[in-house]
């Protein structure tokens, strides 16, 4: 077992790899009440076709999400209920790229720590409660379908990507999900679930040694194949469309604004792609910039504006939105101050001051055991260890985000999609 | 692990600090309490968001930032809560601890400095807060106010809050009405703030690595500017025992493809001040309170009658709220079946894992809460404003002791007020 230290945050964590292939990482907190338990796969909603034993597989959308609803049942009930009956709080999400299971307790974690790693290996599915699972994921389908926040973030990445799975909903649609059955489930879950696919992050007052021994316990002895993806044919650096509007019932236009950016690597060089970004996007039209308080003041923006930078296998973008009484306005605003930095640059005195602050919202940001498991978790599955963010701002340099800027934050690269008020309202 | 100290400052001004190492930041938060009333909180709500807007030193929004991120990306929020029928108003704010800042340098004092320059010298034309900065502010507040329709399940809630409590100052929106709010003016809204300072009952609260001696020191320019020798205002809470005679039904439509419902009921006068309080959580809990509550495991499934069903307890008011996702056709079967699982409590019919997994989901969420700065801030300002100085270990001990019989027993004391439904429309 390997100790990992990271005194610039205050961190440490140990690191094994099982002889299965699964990573597991624990950082222990003795000042802790609870400790929380992470384990995931390297499996999300947009590896839909994917490759096992030489056959290739086009899986409908919404499987990774479907298998994850349907992993909490066991031979003997439901994980969930063994698991809260232990006073812990678990539970799951898919995301695009991963899919992850967990809890949180203050008590019993070795017991709970099983009934994770137990249910999230053994599958058990049986015809009649996939079936069943069709009514539960339709409502929450439905569910979302009526969320005008989610509807105009889906619609910017089909404005935005020609190929990329990034355009489909993770839960997939009613119709996409109707195809899926025990057999699929099975299936893919043999193809991603091994543990040589898999993490196991843990945070609390726990013993690191006990974590593995447990883990030896439970988990299959050997690693197995692991199913290889097909994301479509390359993104071109241009978006799709440019501008996607539909109606909804909402008080106010809502917009999502995004930018394509070039692939990360899926190295330490990702790492600082993805620092950059987040520094870019505080330079350009974060909180402390310029431009901010301008479209603050002329009313196009407001306090649900918010942005980011979010990278997958094969895509990356950065996206700002919220509420506006006019999205083009910011777009047009938008694209003209990234020409101003293009040709001035950003602010030196700005610059510094967004270092410090990312740097310090960063280290507060690991508090939560949440936010440390998981980022350290995806961190992994890139080939990146997470922890090290300050050693990488330290090579983070001005003129790269200013490259950056310039670079995408252009026509070509932006889409614009648009929830409007029903008319006649 | 911490210490914790209660510091009375003058009468009905005090701060509680908690001293321990082991969170990455310093947590801060200046609370005004004054009770809810329809006159005055669109404008108790707007001031805390147009002093945030810039202050006599950093005069806008960018010099604001740019001052946070100085200090290593500190947040200082505006922040509008219901506390019962109290509205509290205020500031929440986060910042790095000193032991991380990569220069060595102590963030505690310079940001308590400019939370207490956001606080006492605003940024201000003609002797009240500026024009521009109160008119963007009332429009984002409206935009609130309006925009709560957005988020379906939370807005059924908060109708059926609304319809249930229309008679109690909890029935009044924290953020005012749009009216109230389009009526505000630079000059009423500066009254405001000057009554907030003057007359509301003030908490300052710190959780992080600094001691008590140090926070009380830091705090001292904070205060400095805040009247002494004023009368402050008692707040209180008003416990309805009984519901309707019977309930009350009220249904509205909107575009959209699944219904909300959402039911109340009174708890007969059972609240946080009340011996059989622990009791009430242990109830909530095992009705609707978690994944392994009656709701989720019969309502949705055993039954698939809804996507969601759990309730929630307002423990200062005595009222638990059911909230559920279904199907518009399945609105009655729902119902039914809610209140079923309400009766079967009232029955008696509690399994033995039900009772003790309700209970560790309950345990574990208080004693988690002193591993949060942001619940464990929110939790003292809850027994602050309920006047209750009992810590998360004391009502965890509580929590241990509560019986199936004592369960019941509250059960029999909830009825039904009112049910909320918020259907498609007619097509």
């Amino acid at each position: 077992m390997q100790k990992l230290q990271f005194p610039r945050v205050g961190e440490e964590m140990y690191h094994q790899v099982m002889e299965n292939g699964l990573n597991v990482f624990v950082s222990p907190k003795p000042d802790y009440q609870k400790s929380y338990a992470f384990f995931a796969t390297n499996y999300g909603g947009m590896d839909m076709k994917f490759c096992l034993d030489g056959t290739w597989v086009d899986s409908p959308a919404g499987v990774a999400h479907y298998l994850e609803h349907k992993m909490f049942d066991t031979e003997d009930g439901n994980a969930l209920q063994d698991l809260a009956s232990n006073g812990a709080s678990p539970n799951a999400f898919t995301s695009n790229s991963i899919t992850g299971y967990y809890f949180e307790s203050t008590e019993k974690f070795e017991e709970n720590l099983k009934i994770l790693l137990s249910f999230v290996s053994v599958p058990w599915f049986t015809k009649e409660s996939v079936d069943k699972e069709q009514g539960i994921i339709g409502q929450e389908i439905g569910m979302i379908e009526d969320d005008p926040n989610w509807q105009v973030f889906m619609n910017l990445m089909a404005g935005m990507y020609h190929n990329h799975p990034i355009r489909v909903s993770v839960a997939g649609s009613v119709e996409s999900i109707s195809h899926i059955t025990a057999e699929t489930l099975y299936a893919c879950h043999k193809a991603f679930y091994d543990p040589a696919n898999m993490v196991l992050c843990v945070a609390g007052n726990v013993d690191a040694t006990r974590v593995c021994e447990i883990a030896r316990e439970i988990l299959p002895k050997q690693a197995g194949p692991i199913a290889e993806r097909d994301y479509g044919d390359n993104e071109p650096a241009t978006v799709a469309k440019e501008t996607i509007s539909i109606q909804m019932e909402v008080s106010a236009p809502l917009f999502q604004l995004g930018f394509k950016g070039d692939v990360e690597g899926e190295d330490e060089a990702g790492q600082r792609q993805e620092l950059l970004a987040e520094l870019s996007s505080e330079s350009l039209f974060g909180n402390s910039s310029p431009l901010y308080a301008k479209l603050y003041q002329q009313g196009l923006i407001d306090q649900t504006f918010s942005y980011g930078y979010e990278s997958y296998t094969g895509c990356a973008f950065l996206c700002a939105g919220g509420e506006s009484r006019d999205p083009q306005a910011v777009r047009v605003a938008i694209l003209e101050e990234a020409e101003r930095i293009a040709k001035e640059g950003i602010d030196e005195g700005l610059w510094s001051r967004i270092k410090k602050g990312c740097y310090g919202n960063r280290v507060r940001g690991l508090n939560s055991f949440e936010n440390l498991c998981i980022n350290q978790a995806q961190e992994f599955f890139r080939g990146r260890q997470f922890l090290t963010f300050p050693e990488t701002f330290d090579t983070v340099e001005k003129k790269d985000a200013e490259q950056l800027i310039a670079n995408w934050v252009t026509q070509e690269r932006s889409a614009l999609s648009i929830v409007t008020p029903k008319e006649g309202k | 692990m911490y210490t914790m100290k209660y510091v009375p400052l003058r009468e009905k001004v005090s701060l509680r600090t908690i001293n321990t190492k082991k969170f990455k930041s310093n947590w801060l938060s200046i609370t005004f309490s004054i009770p809810l009333e329809k006159e005055t909180a669109a404008l108790s709500a707007l001031v805390p968001q147009v002093l945030r807007r810039g202050c006599a030193r950093h005069p806008d929004m960018m010099a604001l930032s740019a001052a946070l991120d100085e200090l290593y990306g500190g947040a200082i929020e505006p922040v509008v809560r219901k506390k019962g029928d109290t509205l509290c108003i205020g500031f929440v704010t986060s910042f790095l601890d000193d032991v991380y800042a990569p220069d060595g340098s102590a963030i505690l004092e310079p940001a308590v400095a400019l939370l207490s320059e956001i606080l006492n010298a605003p940024a201000t034309e003609n002797g009240v807060f500026r024009a521009d900065y109160v008119e963007s502010e009332k429009q984002n507040q409206i935009n609130n106010i309006r925009g709560q329709m957005n988020d379906k399940r939370r807005y059924a809630t908060q109708r059926l809050a609304q319809i249930m409590c229309k008679d109690e100052p909890f029935g009044i929106d924290r953020l005012g009405t749009e009216a109230d709010v389009a009526a505000i003016t630079p000059a009423s809204l500066w009254t405001q703030y000057q009554a907030l300072l003057a007359q509301a009952s003030i908490e300052v609260y710190y959780c992080g690595s600094a001691d008590s001696a140090r926070v009380e020191q830091s705090i001292d320019t904070l205060l400095r500017a805040i009247p002494a020798d004023t009368q402050r205002v008692q707040t209180d809470c008003d416990v309805r025992i009984s519901a309707n005679p019977t309930p009350n039904v009220v249904e509205e439509s909107m575009d959209i493809s699944q219904g909300k419902l959402a039911m109340g009921f009174r708890t007969g006068g059972v609240s946080v001040w009340e011996p059989e309080y622990p009791a009430l959580v242990m109830l909530n809990a095992i009705f609707g309170g978690t994944t392994m509550s009656k709701l989720f495991m019969n309502v949705r499934e055993r039954l698939s009658l809804c996507y969601y069903a759990s309730s929630t307890l307002e423990k200062m008011k005595g009222l638990v709220m059911v909230s559920s996702g279904v199907e518009f056709e399945k609105y009655e079967q729902a119902k039914t079946e809610i209140l079923a699982q309400l009766d079967a409590i009232r029955r008696g019919e509690i399994e033995d894992w039900e009772l003790e997994g309700a209970r560790r989901i309950v345990v574990g969420s208080c004693l988690s809460t002193l591993d949060s700065q942001d619940r464990l801030e929110d939790f003292w300002l809850g027994q602050a404003s309920a006047g209750l100085d009992e810590d998360m270990e004391a009502l965890t001990a509580r929590l241990e002791q509560v019986t199936r019989e004592e369960v019941v027993a509250v059960a029999n004391r909830l009825e039904l007020d009112t049910v909320y439904f918020l259907k498609g429309l007619e097509v």
